[in-house]
Order: structure tokens, then C-alpha cells, then sequence
């Protein structure tokens, strides 16, 4: 395809998002003379926002990728988070919403009202964001090499310096409408063109077989539990493990529950998500299924995350192609933008907080934690170059599923937790995990049953942090927090229930 | 070389008397600070251990008046003699030095052979004892326990004095919530009955409001609430103000819907809007404009409230601010008082004024604070 279209896309994208992050301030507020200050937000436009900042790279470009090289078995991912927000749902959304907190560390500290717990987690959640913010940056890598045939390494720097520029002048911030605005764009992005390329599948005779040159061949491909991998039984539990309880953990998910005014809108919102994701991940498998008829050499060529892209131009072609392309540029660009931005500013938020604030105070410490926020993992993405985008989301899940999932799921339904069994269950779930993490980052080549627990830790990790959690929880009764009763009872009674809700401290 | 690395010379850090000094002190201060929310088995259970430390016996003991708080150190079996032991301190509260016969036990090697027994006074009241549990008995050993009977007692005044702090807080916000000026309350229904002939449907939509508006501002329960109840509560009062006086009053308000939930001591707006409106219209020709921003800054929200009145001479702020009575703006200092004992001396009132410049309070919220909820 024509560079210029992709870069003109590129470059309009990184552009709006610069001038919506400098004159942001406009939309996040509604100005009027009265009786605006008790408009909250609505669970419709909250679950667009949500929707908006988790689709990623990894749903954007990953999946397509996944199902092209894979075949039907990794339709699990697109399915696994979208039900992870099942598990929100019926599990955490409401309870946590009422509970109060902003982030992660913060629910940690007031159910378990240990400052050690809380730092724990913080340390927790700054490597989540960097897992996830790496394959942002590749992602973004991959798009522009694809589009502009430029090095590796530009697209994520180019994803970087904006968030960072943006971060850094005040703006994006989490606003609700903008966020919710990326969702209809992304959404709008990959249906437009898939339309199109499905009007060229038709009028080519609509071919169900592949072809199948580099990849497995079309019995494997169309069949899930059958591909080459070594455990396919093992690997698909275990990506069902890590997503469904993964997405609970993850830090920028978890803020935007706070704009939701009680727990009984926090679970609407949840629902309306669940439906806004499942209508999305509709479209990126047509992309993959599509990518075996017509484009299956970028499987040979290890180029298989760029199928979304290279489709329009190999099927449709010319001025048509150009454009289509272009606009699926934009969308993956902005969907790398408003992710990126989310992990920042959750990120920079709590190494700010939680790290950096005795060394700096105010907007300063904010600032200097996004730089560290965005450079560690610009520099993991250089580094782990051979990850594929939607394999690296899994392991970022993987790690909040085996560390989180335990913490809030006991933390919220189980009395008996203590400070000292959620930090043994948050080590060993979190050290467990991490050590699959680095080895699969550090592209060992390993074989059998060992690659497979290691490249899919989370049917293994969970279980243990789950274990070790309840475990050294029942060993440690005595320390359980004077005030429990009293956050239980917050925490599952609806707001519009009178009770006493305890003693008030002034 | 010699200066960077100085530090590691043996005697940087004094002589062996002044380090031992700054090791007391130092476990001394690792007491301090459970003890400073009063004498509970909790608080007793994390302090005793660098109490013992500070005078190396065997094992030491807190009680209150009657019973056993921590035990600290081996010895397990001497654990209910603390609670007789601890009477007669109580009742005449001087310390009290008991042999073998006050501490008996089978174990023929067990190297308790004396107690000493101090009591622990906040405001010439004895509300516990410290008990050391040692295998020899000296002046000095006495002499140590009484000194940290002492310390521990004034550590436990402090608590008090932060009790009673909180309670004239709690005071104060009843005093404010009672304090709904009874010239508001004439010029509203004043107000209101101007409309009652012409506009019936806005009078009763105006004593809803002066209804709910008093309902919020007289509730009785909940030191906090959200900064959406607050908000609401806000444009009540504006709403009535509006009615009494017309175009000359007008507002903005621009408020982000994320900052909504977050959770904020009760009434600590309204007093600073209330301190607007009186500022921004009175010895002020013309219309006077009110405006009240809420924006979300990630983890924290932040709410100004603005007006372009006759200003105020900052020396006098600050003394409001400092808490002079005899400043009009009752409210000012109450409000920066709570706000800073509930999320901490970094979200105190900003205020920036000057005369003939307008007034603008700015107001930092955390949105997350452990214990502080609606």
C-alpha cells in the first residue's frame, strides 16, 4: 500500500489525541448554570469508556494474528476477555465500587488495613501495567513498519512520546467521553473494512477451505484442541484460567469503576460491557479466518499480527484499499493511545504515590513516574521483540490473574483473610508467575511439558496463590483486622439499604 | 576518598555512651506511636515489645485498671498473677516493689524473682500499670521502670489530647450544622412568599428545595458524605439565593461527573460558598458571578469555588485560616481543619485573594483515604 495514506493516519491520530489531551479539560466537564453537579455518569457512556481503554493492541491486531497462525483453538482469548468481565460481574464490580477505593492498592489496604499489603500490591500493579504497555509499544512497532516500512522500534516510540506528552501537559486524563468516543472509533475501524473485504470473499465464490502454505493445514486449522502445540488440553484450561480472572486485576480497569455512583450501577455497567466487548471480538477472528485465504504467507514470515492490516490492501487494492487501510491505521493507533494512556496514568499514579513522592511532591512526582511509567517498557518492547502482541497481553493476565484474582475474590467473600496470607498468597502467585513471565520473555527454548506450564502459567499459579493465600491466612487468625464486620457488611450491603454502617472516624 | 566514605569509620556516629543513647531513643520512638491511640490491648500488644527492649528484663507487662493488655517475653506462667499485681498501684498509684512471695511459681529454674510495679497516670488519673518481671532487684532497675512508666504515660496524654481534639471537632461540625443563619432562613421564606401570588409553581418548587436543603444540612448521622450529595446541597442553597436576589447573583458550575463519588467531610463547602456569595455581593455594586469548578486530576479531584467580589486582605485569611475567632469567616479555618485531620496536612485550603481581586478557595480531594467513608 501507498505510505503516505498510513502515515497521514498516523499522523492524524497521534495529532486529535494531542489536541483533545491539551483542550481536554472542555469535555470532561458539562458547563451550565444548575443542576449539573448531580448528572453522574451514565452506565452506558462508563462501559463504552471501559470498552475503550481494554481493547488493545492485542484485540486489535493480536487475535487476528492468533486465529491466522493458530486456528479456531485461540478463539479462547477473545472469549476469555470478554467473560473475564463475567467474573467481574458476578464477583467483584459491585463489592469493590462500594468499598471505595480508587485503585487496586487502595481496596488491598482497606479491607486489610496493612500499609505493607498496600505497597505489595502497588509493586504489583506497576508490573502489570509495564507486561501490558510492552506489546502496546510492539503493536504499534508492528502497524507503522507495515504501513511505512519504517524500523521496529518507531510506531511504539512514536505511541510513547504522545502518551508522554500528554500525560505531561495534564491532559487525557480518564476522561469518560473520550474514552468512551475510542470505543465507537475502534469499533467503526474494523467493521467498515471487514464489510467490504467480506463483499470481495462473496464475490470470489466464498472459499471455505485454505489454502494452508506455512501454517497447519485446514483440518488442524478449523478444529480447536488439534493444533501442533505440544498440550493443547493444558494450554487451552489455561488460557481460560488467566483471562477469565485476569481482567479483575488489571489497574485501569479497576479505576474506571470508581465514576460509577453505587454498586448497583457498577454491575449495570459490567453488563453493558460484556455486550459492547462481545459485539467487538466478533470481528477480529473474521479477520484471521479471512488472512488464511488470502494473505497465509505472513504466517512463514513471523508477520502474522499485521494480517488486520495488510487484508484491504491484498483483497480490495488501490485507491479503495489504501483508504480502508488508513482506517484501520487510525483505529489500531488510537486503540495503542488510549490503552497506553490508561496504563500510564494508572501506572504513574502509583509509583507516584506508593514510590516516588519522598523524593518529589505534587505534579512533579506525577511527572517523573510517567517517564519511568512509559520508558521501562518502550525499552522491554525493544528488547523482547519476538513476543507476539496478543501472547504478551495473556502473560500480563496471567500475572494479574494469579495475584489479584485471589486478593479480591477472598478479600470480598471470605472473612477469614489476613493481611499476612494475602501478602504470602500475592508473593508466591506473583513470584510464580513472574518467573514463567521472564523466561518466556527471555525466549528460552524449552520443549515438552516444561515449555507449556511455562509459556501458560496460569493453571498452576492460580491455584497456588489461591492456596497459599488460605492457607497462611488460617494460620494467622489472630491478626485478622479489628473493624472486619464493619467493611463486610459495607462491602455487600446495597448503599440505598439503612443501617449502621458502624462508628464514623472524624 | 576520605570524606565520601568517613561514614564508615568506626566513632562517625559517636561514642559508645552516645550511641547507646541513640538506641534508646530510638526504640523509644518505635513505641511511641501505637501508644499515641490510647491504651488497648492492640495498641499495648505493639508497644510492648520495644519497652522490653528498652529495659532488657526477662518480661514486662501492661495492664489497665484490671486487667492483663500484653505480656512480653518468655515466662508464660506468671501471666494472671499482672492483674492482682496491678491493684493495689491502681488504688494508691505509687509503684510498688514485690519478692518471690508476689510472684510464686513451681518452676525451680525460673529466673522471675521480683516484680516491679508502676502505674501509668493521664491527667492524675491512674489508667494502668506497667509491670517488670526481672531475676534482680536495684535502684537503678526501679529507678528505669518508673522513668518508662512515665514515658508511657505521657505518650498516653497525647492520645487523649487527640481524643479531645476529635471530639471538639465533632463538636464544631454540630455547631455548624445548627448554624444555618437565621437570616437566611427569614430571606428565603421572605423570598418565597414575594413569589407566592405571582409564580405559585416556582414558591413550591422553592420551599422543596429550602426543605431538602435544611433536611441535609440537619441530618444527624455520617461525619462524611459524597461530593455529589454535597454538590446537590450546594445548588440548593443557590437556588434560593437566586431567588432572593435575582440577576444579581449569577452562577457557574462546571463539574466533571468523575469527581461525584468522591467522599468528603460533611457541610465543607457550603460554608466556603456561603462565604462567597456574602463576599462576592456585599459592598458591591452590580452583579456578582459565583463559580464553582470540579476537575478530576487522577487520584485526586480537585474544587475551586470562586468569586469577583471586593476581594480580602490575605494577612487576614490567614489569621482566619489560623483560626482567629474574631475574623467573619467562621467557616474558613473549621473547614481547613477537617479537611487536613482527615486526609492529612497536604490537602489543607488554598486560598488566593486580594483586595479588589475576587476570591478563589481551592479545595484538594484524595479520592481514595483509608477509614473515610460516607
Amino acid at each position: 500500500m501507498t505510505p503516505s495514506f498510513g502515515i497521514a493516519a498516523v499522523a492524524l491520530v497521534s495529532l486529535a489525541t494531542l489536541a483533545i489531551g491539551a483542550y481536554g479539560w472542555r469535555f470532561s466537564r458539562t458547563t451550565s448554570d444548575f443542576f449539573v453537579a448531580s448528572r453522574t455518569v451514565r452506565p452506558a457512556l462508563n462501559a463504552s469508556a471501559i470498552s475503550g481503554e481494554y481493547l488493545s493492541a492485542a484485540s486489535f491486531l493480536g487475535i487476528a494474528g492468533l486465529v491466522l497462525t493458530f486456528g479456531a483453538e485461540m478463539l479462547w482469548y477473545p472469549v476469555g476477555w470478554t467473560a473475564g468481565y463475567l467474573m467481574l460481574l458476578v464477583l467483584v464490580a459491585a463489592p469493590l465500587r462500594r468499598s471505595g477505593a480508587y485503585t487496586l492498592p487502595d481496596f488491598a489496604e482497606g479491607r486489610l488495613e496493612s500499609r505493607t499489603v498496600r505497597r505489595f500490591s502497588s509493586v504489583l500493579v506497576v508490573a502489570i501495567g509495564w507486561l501490558y504497555l510492552m506489546p502496546q509499544f510492539q503493536g504499534a512497532g508492528l502497524a507503522l513498519t507495515t504501513v511505512a516500512g519504517t524500523d521496529h522500534w518507531v510506531g511504539g516510540a512514536i505511541v510513547a512520546g504522545v502518551v508522554l506528552v500528554n500525560v505531561m501537559l495534564g491532559g487525557m486524563r480518564s476522561i469518560t467521553l473520550v474514552q468512551a468516543f475510542q470505543y465507537w472509533l475502534k469499533l467503526t475501524a474494523l467493521l467498515v473494512p471487514v464489510i467490504f473485504l467480506l463483499a470481495v470473499w462473496t464475490g470470489d465464490g466464498a472459499a471455505t477451505t485454505a489454502t494452508g502454505a506455512g501454517g497447519p493445514t485446514s483440518d488442524v486449522w478449523a478444529s480447536p484442541l488439534s493444533s501442533t502445540n505440544d498440550h493443547p488440553v493444558y494450554t487451552t484450561y489455561s488460557i481460560i484460567i488467566a483471562t477469565f480472572l485476569g481482567t479483575m486485576g488489571l489497574p485501569h480497569v479497576v479505576v474506571r469503576f470508581y465514576t460509577n455512583p453505587d454498586g448497583r450501577t457498577a454491575r449495570r455497567t459490567t453488563l453493558v460491557v460484556l455486550g459492547l466487548l462481545g459485539v467487538f471480538y466478533v470481528f477480529p477472528p473474521v479477520y484471521g479466518a479471512l488472512g488464511r485465504l488470502y494473505a497465509p504467507d505472513l504466517i512463514g514470515s513471523n508477520r502474522a499480527d499485521t494480517v488486520v492490516l495488510e487484508l484491504p490492501a491484498r483483497m480490495i487494492g488501490g485507491l479503495g484499499g489504501d483508504l480502508l487501510s488508513a482506517l484501520i491505521t487510525a483505529g489500531a493507533f488510537a486503540a495503542f493511545l488510549a490503552t497506553s494512556s490508561g496504563l500510564t496514568i494508572a501506572v504513574a499514579g502509583v509509583l507516584s504515590q506508593d514510590v516516588i513522592s519522598r523524593r518529589f511532591r505534587g505534579v512533579r512526582s506525577f511527572q517523573a513516574a510517567a517517564v519511568v511509567a512509559v520508558a521501562v517498557p518502550l525499552l522491554l518492547a525493544v528488547v523482547a521483540d519476538g513476543v507476539g502482541v496478543a501472547r504478551a497481553v495473556g502473560l500480563a493476565f496471567a500475572v494479574a490473574a494469579s495475584t489479584f484474582c485471589p486478593l479480591l475474590v477472598l478479600g470480598i467473600w471470605w472473612r477469614r483473610l489476613t493481611d499476612v496470607g494475602a501478602l504470602a498468597g500475592l508473593a508466591v502467585g506473583g513470584g510464580l508467575a513472574g518467573v514463567a513471565v521472564l523466561d518466556t520473555l527471555l525466549q528460552q527454548s524449552r520443549s515438552g511439558w516444561v515449555a507449556a506450564l511455562l509459556a501458560h502459567p496460569a493453571a498452576w499459579t492460580v491455584p497456588a496463590a489461591f492456596a497459599t493465600m488460605i492457607g497462611v491466612s488460617l494460620l494467622t487468625q489472630r491478626r485478622l483486622p479489628v473493624t472486619l464486620s464493619q467493611t463486610m457488611v459495607r462491602l455487600h450491603t446495597p448503599e440505598a439499604v439503612e443501617l449502621d454502617r458502624g462508628p464514623y472516624p472524624l | 576518598m576520605r570524606s565520601r566514605w568517613g561514614w564508615l569509620r568506626p566513632g562517625h556516629l559517636g561514642s559508645e555512651v552516645d550511641r547507646a543513647t541513640f538506641r534508646t531513643m530510638h526504640t523509644a520512638s518505635l513505641a511511641g506511636p501505637p501508644l499515641r491511640s490510647g491504651l488497648t490491648e492492640a495498641s499495648a500488644t505493639k508497644a510492648i515489645r520495644h519497652l522490653r527492649d528498652l529495659l532488657g528484663a526477662p518480661a514486662v507487662a501492661l495492664t489497665d485498671t484490671a486487667h492483663l493488655l500484653a505480656w512480653e517475653g518468655r515466662h508464660q506462667h506468671h501471666t494472671d498473677q499482672a492483674a492482682r499485681l496491678a491493684t493495689p498501684v491502681v488504688a494508691d498509684g505509687a509503684t510498688s516493689v514485690g519478692d518471690k512471695s508476689q510472684v510464686p511459681c513451681d518452676d525451680p529454674r525460673c529466673p522471675v524473682r521480683h516484680v516491679i510495679v508502676s502505674p501509668l497516670t493521664v491527667e492524675d488519673r491512674v489508667v494502668g500499670t506497667f509491670q517488670v518481671y526481672s531475676p534482680t532487684l536495684s535502684a537503678g532497675l526501679v529507678r528505669a521502670t518508673n522513668e518508662v512508666a512515665r514515658w508511657v504515660s505521657a505518650q498516653l496524654e497525647l492520645a487523649e489530647l487527640d481524643a479531645s481534639r476529635t471530639r471538639l471537632m465533632e463538636a464544631e461540625v454540630r455547631a455548624l450544622r445548627a448554624q444555618i443563619s437565621p437570616h437566611f432562613i427569614y430571606n428565603s421564606l421572605t423570598a418565597i412568599a414575594s413569589f407566592v401570588r405571582t409564580d405559585p409553581e416556582r414558591a413550591r418548587e422553592l420551599l422543596l428545595d429550602f426543605a431538602d436543603f435544611t433536611r441535609y444540612s440537619f441530618r444527624r448521622h455520617g461525619e462524611f458524605t459524597t461530593l455529589a450529595e454535597e454538590l446537590r446541597s450546594i445548588e440548593r442553597y443557590l437556588v434560593l439565593e437566586k431567588a432572593r436576589f435575582g440577576d444579581r447573583l449569577q452562577v457557574t458550575l462546571r463539574v466533571a461527573p468523575e469527581v461525584l463519588p468522591a467522599v468528603v467531610p460533611f457541610l465543607c463547602l457550603q460554608p466556603l460558598v456561603e462565604n462567597a456569595v456574602r463576599h462576592g455581593l456585599e459592598d458591591k455594586d452590580g452583579p456578582g458571578r459565583i463559580t464553582i469548578v470540579g476537575e478530576d486530576h487522577d487520584t485526586e479531584c480537585v474544587v475551586s469555588i470562586e468569586d469577583d467580589g471586593v476581594g480580602e486582605d490575605p494577612e487576614r485569611v490567614r489569621r482566619a485560616l489560623a483560626g482567629d475567632d474574631s475574623m467573619d469567616s467562621v467557616g474558613l479555618g473549621n473547614v481547613d481543619e477537617r479537611l487536613r485531620s482527615t486526609f492529612g496536612d497536604d490537602y489543607g485550603l488554598v486560598v488566593e485573594t486580594a483586595p479588589g481581586a475576587g476570591t478563589k478557595v481551592i479545595v484538594r480531594i484524595p479520592k481514595f483515604t483509608p477509614g473515610v467513608r460516607p
